[in-house]
């Protein structure tokens, strides 16, 4: 079957088996290798992106399901070569080791920070609950996100339609 | 004491951002299921559904007949080249493809190599193989059984299960000691099968080129440079031809330090077919079937006087090794470092006997941020140590203050011969308990006791021995345990040093870097770090056992060290004096007496590769190697606390707060070692309080997947509280320690101390990891639950 998926702000229309999984397309058939796979089951979380607007487990997710709909993985965090200032905090606060939770975990910080863009530690720990690091003992993510929302400018800045990305239908988030 | 005040307040040294996190939060790392060459294939694994069977056939014909399917290779395929077998890194074999009997369920049984990764997983439908069902043998306690099957019938003259019995201490001395005891106390406990479970599986893109004859593995290895050396003596191609890449590695703690038959596959995959192939394992793969950790029964016994002196201990373990002695530990050490299981006390004998035997589970052992075994040890004292603390009614803090070795007795030999570098481990428990607040805390239990709230205050005091060999005493397969280094400075004053340790994390690009810098006066800028190469890389090792710092560490230490001697010299003919006129200081070689005739690294380097006039038999360039064999290993230490809130009702324990005080000499990165310890506080929560491998009778896996195997998250752990000692070693050129696996040794007693203590208004003595709520309630209601198998018994 034939999808079109728009990814960090490009569209990609490819054809696919359709029991093909999200994560799999964007890793083997758009080479984004960015996004990680890690259990299958929905567990650990590594392969965590934004589908429309809302983080996923794309391990559990068929490309078909995002026929029509926007994705913004790692790739997309990056703002005219200007890191997002989730990616200065993991970076600033040791909040990563080996790196291969690190992608999913910055995309579901970015939307914490834009919903709720002074989170308290609890927030932050149950916000990222989903999602397993076995390197760094969560602390320095921890410290990673509290940096980057005393960083941000603000959740409004960060939206995704205000960054200059509307998605296919123009809406904005 | 070679560490002087220069190296340990290095300008190099310090908090500095990590180079790697560069890439990685772009998305821009390059792990192994990202790499993707033209034409490459993809593999599966067929895998055994049973534990225990012959196998009377496998009908691949089906699957060869699907359109995307290109090759199916069996262990009858195998055998053709002499490859159904591997040896493991204990001098066992284990099959790669099974031709026999399957030994344990997941085992692999056929590779498909197919055009995409999905239609090679539907190959693996299509093959039939026929298997006649025998006997398993599950619980470790019944394997040495007369009339027990026989798991390993493949080698020759196996009449029972058993794979050694090894001893280590003085039995005599030991039983003196508890002959004069006046009070002994004893416990059986299990430290379960766990899984170390790193975020990415493991897998291998075998690629062989067929005019050179050049073999490229890209895989997930721990050692790249002893696998290449397997890999030669594996297929019978030669070494020089063997390049592994190691690129970024998601996680290992140990997972993959082996060969793993998938491997193995890819490469004769790759073989077949003449194109590259991928393997890359699932979930389900990798808690199944790659290396696990501990599953040791144990009884531990101690003996003290009246007035709390520790005297002797003993332990008998029951080591369960699975169906193939895949344990990864230097030759001649059975069971590890387990005989360090004296600990950090001052007693006058020790005695321990291992027992190791197959069952019908998969093969492994020594994994896991284990030290090889020293957490098993670690787990063992500490438990003894509270045991006996609560038999005689004294606190287990100053029990543990009134048995610690002195910092007069360094360096100090311990019952069981091994001798530790360093420590002053009164300082590091004095640390922990100011930082916790012990006395309040106490006095907060008792109040809490009181109103019928069951609050837990656990400790635990350990002492490793990281950074192995030295090579003369141990080796892997043969190979000594000595590291290269590789320094090469460029004209212009950079740096690339190749060293054959590889990080899965630890970030060794940054760390290196600073240790470089820090000898010859360098930014850590100015230096990079190549690893994870076979082709770029001197021989080593490898990085498991927390040896990077330790061996690979000091090997880039020291070639600094040559190529700033050398430094020496050429400087002293650009200034025109002669080199012992010339002193070391402040990141350049300076007139003495006249500091500001200097000349940096930069400037001499520079002079180095020029015309400039050298003394004889001085020659040119400032590159400089060097093979680092460690006289000893460093013995890092630490005193850990954990204060628990149990649920009487439920069984829940919250862990509120940890308190860890790490002592790991002299540190390089203190940013980099506290997130080492972070890491490894999750992992000793997530053993003492979730993970376990356990079996149903049948050897039915039932923690195959993340939802059956428990990992803590981010609302399971604390806040963790740090605090640090130095005491350098005496013996490392810059005196630092290994860290990576000191928390994941610790803190998994400090934790079940803290429940146990909690729950002692109840009369529980002990309860195994993990304590679940189940098993708290259990343990309360006076029917405590085994963790490795299904049943109860």
């Amino acid at each position: 079957m034939q999808i079109t998926v728009n990814v960090n702000g490009t569209e990609y229309s490819r054809v696919v088996e359709p029991r093909l999984l999200l994560i799999h397309f964007i890793r083997d058939e758009l080479r984004l290798t960015g996004s990680h796979w890690g259990c299958d089951t929905s567990n650990c979380g590594a392969c965590v992106l934004w589908l429309d607007d809302t983080p996923v487990k794309s391990c559990t997710v068929l490309a078909a399901m995002a026929d029509g709909r926007r994705v913004r993985t790692v790739e997309g965090l990056e703002r005219d070569g200007e890191l997002d200032p989730v990616q200065q905090g993991f970076a600033r606060c040791h909040g990563l080791q080996c790196g291969f939770c690190t992608p999913g975990m910055m995309l579901t910080a970015r939307w914490l920070l834009d919903h709720n863009p002074d989170p308290s530690e609890e927030e932050i720990r149950a916000a990222i609950s989903g999602q397993i690091c076995r390197c760094t003992g969560y602390e320095n993510i921890v410290r990673a996100v509290r940096w980057a929302a005393k960083h941000d400018a603000g959740a409004e800045r960060s939206a995704p339609g205000d960054r200059g990305d509307p998605g296919p239908t123009g809406e904005v988030a | 004491m070679t560490a002087d005040s220069e190296q340990i307040f290095n300008r190099a040294y310090g908090p500095v951002p990590r180079k790697e996190d560069a890439r990685f939060v772009r998305g821009k790392g390059t792990f192994v299921d990202d790499v993707a060459l033209p034409g490459m294939l993809y593999g599966a694994i067929l895998r055994s559904p049973l534990a225990h069977a012959r196998i009377r056939s496998v009908d691949t014909a089906a699957a060869e007949a699907h359109p995307s399917v290109e090759a199916v290779i069996t262990g009858k395929t195998l055998a053709g080249r002499n490859l159904a077998w591997m040896p493991t890194l204990s001098a066992d074999v284990q099959a790669v493809l099974a031709t026999d009997k399957v030994r344990f369920q997941g085992q692999e049984v056929a590779f498909v190599v197919a055009r995409d990764r999905y239609a090679a997983r539907d190959a693996l439908e299509l093959i039939n193989v026929e298997y006649e069902p025998l006997p398993a043998v599950i619980d470790a306690r019944t394997a040495l059984n007369p009339g027990a099957e026989v798991i390993r019938d493949d080698l020759a003259g196996r009449a029972d299960n058993r794979i050694f019995d090894w001893s280590a201490g003085d039995k005599a001395a030991t039983d003196a000691a508890f002959a004069a005891a006046d009070v002994v106390v004893a416990q059986d406990m299990l430290y379960p099968r766990v899984h170390p479970a790193p975020l990415e599986t493991c897998g291998a893109v075998a690629d062989l080129d067929q005019v050179s004859g050049r073999l490229t593995i890209w895989c997930t290895t721990q050692a790249p440079h002893a696998h290449r050396t397997l890999y030669a003596l594996v297929t019978g191609l030669p070494e020089h031809k063997i390049r592994i890449i190691s690129p970024d590695i998601g996680g290992g703690f140990g997972n993959k330090v082996p060969i793993y038959p998938g491997y193995v596959c890819a490469v004769v995959a790759a073989m077949i077919t003449g194109r590259p192939v991928k393997w890359v394992e699932d979930r389900s793969e990798n808690l199944m079937s790659t290396t696990f950790a501990r599953d040791y029964h144990m009884r531990g016994e101690i003996a003290a006087t009246r007035d709390g002196k520790i005297l002797g201990i003993r332990a008998t373990v029951l080591a369960d090794h699975g169906a193939f002695n895949g344990a990864a530990q230097p030759t001649g050490f059975p069971a590890g470092f387990f005989h360090i299981f004296t600990g950090s006390y001052d007693l006058r004998a020790a005695h321990c006997v291992v027992t190791g035997v197959y069952t019908n589970k998969a093969p492994g052992g020594v994994a896991y941020s284990c030290s090889f075994r020293i957490t098993e040890a670690v787990y063992l004292v500490e438990r003894m140590v509270d045991m006996v603390a609560r038999e005689l009614g004294m606190d287990p803090a100053d029990l543990r203050m009134k048995n610690l070795l002195r910092p007069d007795q360094f360096p100090y030999t311990c019952p069981t011969g091994w001798q530790y570098d360093s420590g002053d481990y009164p300082r590091a428990l004095r640390a922990a308990l100011d930082l916790a607040g012990y006395e309040e805390l106490r006095r907060e239990q008792a109040d809490k006791r009181r109103r019928g709230e069951f609050m837990g205050i656990g400790i635990s005091f350990f002492t490793e021995g990281v950074g192995a060999g030295p090579r003369k005493h141990m080796d892997i397969l043969g190979l000594g345990m000595a590291d290269g280094a590789d320094l090469r400075i460029y004209p212009t004053g950079k740096a690339v040093l190749g060293v054959s340790c590889q990080t899965q994390g630890q970030g060794h690009e940054t760390t290196f870097a600073q240790l470089v810098a820090g000898e010859l006066g360098l930014s850590p800028d100015d230096v990079e770090v190549v690893h994870g190469d076979t082709d770029r890389t001197p021989f080593g090792l490898g990085t498991y056992g927390s040896r990077s710092t330790a061996v690979s560490g000091a090997a880039a230490v020291m070639a600094a060290r040559k190529a700033r001697e050398r430094a020496r010299i050429v400087a002293a003919a650009m200034m025109e004096v002669a080199p012992d006129d010339l002193e070391w200081s402040d990141g350049a070689w300076r007139v003495r007496g006249d500091p500001d005739q200097a000349a940096p690294i930069s400037a001499i380097a520079m002079a180095a590769h020029s015309g400039l006039e050298l003394p004889d038999g001085v020659e040119a360039h400032l590159d400089a190697g060097t093979v680092y064999d460690p006289p000893n290993l460093t013995f890092p230490f630490g005193a850990y606390i954990c204060v628990t809130d149990v649920d009487p009702g439920t069984g829940e324990v919250v862990v509120r707060r940890f308190i860890a005080v790490d002592d790991c000499g002299v540190r390089i990165n203190p940013m980099i070692v506290e997130g080492q310890i972070h890491g490894g506080l999750a992992d000793g929560v997530g053993m003492a309080l979730m993970q376990a491998v356990a079996f149903d009778p049948e050897g039915n896996c039932l923690g195959g997947s993340f939802m059956d195997y428990l990992l803590p998250t981010a609302v399971e752990c604390p806040s963790w509280e740090l605090g640090a000692t130095v005491t350098p070693s005496p013996h490392h050129p810059v005196g630092a320690k290994g860290i990576g696996e000191s928390a994941t040794v610790g803190s998994p007693a400090a934790v079940v101390n803290s429940v146990l203590d909690a729950l002692a208004p109840f009369g529980v003595r002990h309860a195994d990891m993990p304590l679940t709520p189940a098993a708290v309630w259990s343990a309360i209601q006076g029917r405590p639950l085994r963790s490795d198998l299904a049943i109860s018994d």
